[in-house]
């Protein structure tokens, strides 16, 4: 076994052996980002415990596995996946391994709204996309990010032109069907100033056998957009997922997002927001695992500017062996006067093995600003549990009530209801032991 | 009303407990008898909060001695859910919270789950709706309650009336109100005490733990208990409660102990 910060030198090397094999791009600076990308992932390495960032987060498991990309596409049915499917969000993109599936999805380009797989953007938006695409989400120190854009192929790529408000939902769904493989699932929103739009970016599984998901999203909002982000993480058991995402709101523009994470043995998501003047965002997410799970989410909030508000809400369930972690970073830069930042961590331990870390983290550099932020450990409360008994309800449902409301309440800010129903429904089975 | 010939409901013998290993009660003695109102009053600490979750089964209290009968059954011995489907209610002086869970749910959840233990019909949720609506305008309650999670944003008047409708669902025959005039305005209070006489009747008793008189304007007691360092010291009728108003708890303790004395 090796020590701890020594990873077997030719992981990196076996992730990027098919990457040759990607054709190149007709767009010379998409090569030049993927050849910078490949630079990098040769610089870099597999961060360890020894990483404050990952401290932690054990990913020693993630290494020892070998995983090669997509070789043989599997064609699905629509009636494979149809289970999936969100009623309200009819826009859809579908990506089966990574890899885009025209016949499954059904995107729009429509009065300039354009829901498309990249490629298919390069002719009309590769101006729009060039400023934003590998440039919002840094992958210079960030090996898995530079590893996905050293693959970077097939992305879903929405495009929403000023002042249009879409009014249908977009899925975006990502689906793994392979044991051993490694997927670079990638996102680009561009909200254009005054526009709105919702976005559901969700990852599912057909196999229940080892595969890595490394996803990059990356979301510019201009001026006064609005963008409602929903994220679904419902990776198969024994799935390793990591992602990035990192969203930049330009003046008076409006970010909500939930995020969920229910799948992956291990999972790490994070998120970066960087907010300008009068921009809001509200970040909020719940992880509910059991057995051996790992959920890792780290959000960096960064207030860049004066006026602007963020309020984040993050909640774990963690029961069995499970390990959950949150890091919430609040960054409030010099001049950023004004600010209004609420961040709560909350989490639940249903057994006495069940375990989690917490750290918020609060960095201020200016002085006329209003920062709130705590976080809370623990186990049901027992006057909670009593005063449901005391009507009528036994223990056992008395638990299972006050579990499945501490996750419902992030779900209930779900703005679409058939998946804030689907979702609860997750929670309801998940949080329901039997007498 | 008092009905000398009317059944026993509770009847507490010596009831001592614990908390933590600190005596709280020290032979307490109660009988409640169906149709009757009574009010427990004492100062703080004298343990009547203590009492009132002890009779609804409260685990961090330890009994150790003494015996508590509930229509003819060892209340002690049944868990806190059996208490609630056995007929014993308690209108928390606190009502939690529960964000996450709909009013209107979780209303429905509890009273069909006693229904059920009763051998009673369960309701669906559109009998159930209109069920709940109907006793809500006992307590001059917006059905927008129903939609709200439980108890979160109430005001203390709101979470209040809350517990009373689920005492007016629930149909105890022993109810035991904990300080539940704490925090009312005064049209709270006395749309409160309103509800809670409509449901009293013949069939059913009231167990009132209040530190001041003023709900006592509005609910009649038949018995006014004075509880002091774990015990009722003193018992009268409402009359007690006006004293108790004017001349405070001081004098109760002083007198109960010259009588102590004299019969030592």
């Amino acid at each position: 076994m090796s020590a701890p910060g020594t990873i077997n030198a030719g992981y990196l090397e076996n992730l990027l052996a098919g990457q040759p094999h990607l054709p190149a791009s007709p767009l010379a600076w998409l090569n030049a980002l993927r050849a910078e990308a490949v630079e990098r992932v040769g610089a870099l390495t597999v961060p360890t415990l020894r990483d404050e960032e990952w401290r932690f987060t054990d990913i020693s498991l993630l290494t020892k596995m070998s995983f090669h990309p997509v070789r043989t596409t599997i064609s699905l049915q629509a009636a494979d996946i149809a289970r999936f499917y969100i009623e309200e969000a009819t826009t859809r993109l579908v990506f089966v391994d990574g890899v885009y599936a025209p016949q499954l999805s059904s995107g729009i380009t429509d009065n300039g709204v354009a829901v498309i797989n990249l490629e298919a953007g390069f002719g009309a938006y590769a101006a729009a996309i060039e400023p934003h695409l590998g440039r919002l989400s840094e992958f210079r120190d960030n090996v898995f990010a530079a590893l996905n854009t050293a693959f970077l192929h097939d992305a879903a790529l929405i495009v929403v032109p000023r002042d249009v408000s879409v009014a249908i939902p977009v899925h975006l769904l990502f689906i793994a069907t392979q044991k051993d493989v490694v997927s670079y699932p990638r996102c680009l929103l561009l909200a254009e100033s005054g526009s709105a739009v919702t976005v559901i970016e969700d990852y599912v599984s057909l196999q229940d056998d080892a595969y890595f998901t490394n996803a990059v999203t990356e979301i510019a909002l201009i001026d006064n957009a609005r963008v409602n982000h929903i994220r679904v993480q419902r990776e198969g058991v024994k799935a390793f997922h990591i992602a990035n995402c990192a969203v930049s709101l330009a003046r008076a523009s409006n970010y909500q997002s939930v995020s969920v994470a229910f799948g992956a043995r291990i999972s790490r998501y994070n998120l970066n927001v960087q907010l300008a003047e009068e921009a809001e965002c509200a970040v909020d997410g719940l992880a509910l695992i059991s057995g051996r799970q790992l959920a890792d989410t780290h959000t960096c909030i960064d207030h860049a500017k004066p006026h602007a508000v963020s309020h984040q809400m993050h909640k774990c369930i963690v029961g069995g062996s499970a390990h959950a972690v949150f890091n919430g970073k609040i960054m409030v830069r010099q001049g950023a006067q004004r600010t209004d930042s609420r961040q709560s961590s909350r989490n639940l331990l249903l057994t006495g093995k069940a375990h989690v870390d917490t750290k918020p983290q609060l960095e201020i550099f200016a002085d006329d600003v209003k920062c709130t932020h705590g976080a809370t450990i623990g186990q049901l409360d027992s006057e909670e549990v009593f005063y449901l008994q005391s009507r009528g309800m036994s223990e056992t449902a008395a638990r299972n009530m006050l579990t499945y409301a501490f996750g419902a309440e992030i779900i209930e800010r779900i703005p679409i209801s058939s998946l804030k129903c689907q979702l609860e429904q997750t929670v309801l089975e998940q949080t329901t032991t039997q007498p | 009303m008092i009905h000398q010939d009317s059944k026993v409901l509770l009847e507490v013998r010596g009831l001592c407990a614990t908390v933590n290993g600190t005596e709280i009660l020290k032979g307490l003695d109660l009988t409640v008898r169906s149709g009757e109102i009574h009010a427990i009053m004492g100062p703080n600490g004298s343990g009547k909060s203590t009492f009132s979750k002890i009779l609804a089964g409260h685990s961090a209290y330890e009994v150790t001695g003494g015996t508590v009968m509930f229509q003819g059954q060892n209340l002690l011995d049944l868990a806190p859910e059996e208490r609630a489907r056995a007929g014993v209610f308690l209108a928390f002086q606190y009502p939690i919270e529960i964000p996450g869970v709909i009013n209107s749910q979780f209303l429905r959840l509890t009273y069909n789950t006693v229904q059920t233990h009763r051998g009673k019909e369960e309701l669906d949720p559109l009998e159930f709706d209109d069920y709940v609506r109907e006793k809500m305008k006992l307590l001059e309650m917006s059905p927008d309650f129903l939609e709200r999670s439980v108890n979160e944003g109430f005001s203390g008047g709101e979470k209040k009336r809350n517990e009373i409708l689920q005492m007016a669902m629930l149909d105890p025959r022993l109810a035991i109100l904990d300080e539940t005039d704490s925090g009312l305005d005064i049209d709270a209070l006395r749309i409160v005490a309103n509800g809670v006489n409509q449901l009293a009747n013949k069939d059913n008793a009231i167990v009132l733990v209040t530190h001041y008189q003023r709900l006592l304007n509005y609910i009649v007691p038949d018995f006014v208990h004075v509880m002091e360092a774990g015990r009722i010291i003193k018992t009268g009728g409402k009359e007690l409660a006006f004293e108790l108003e004017t001349r405070g708890y001081d004098w109760v303790g002083v007198e109960h102990k010259a009588a102590t004395r004299a019969t030592a």
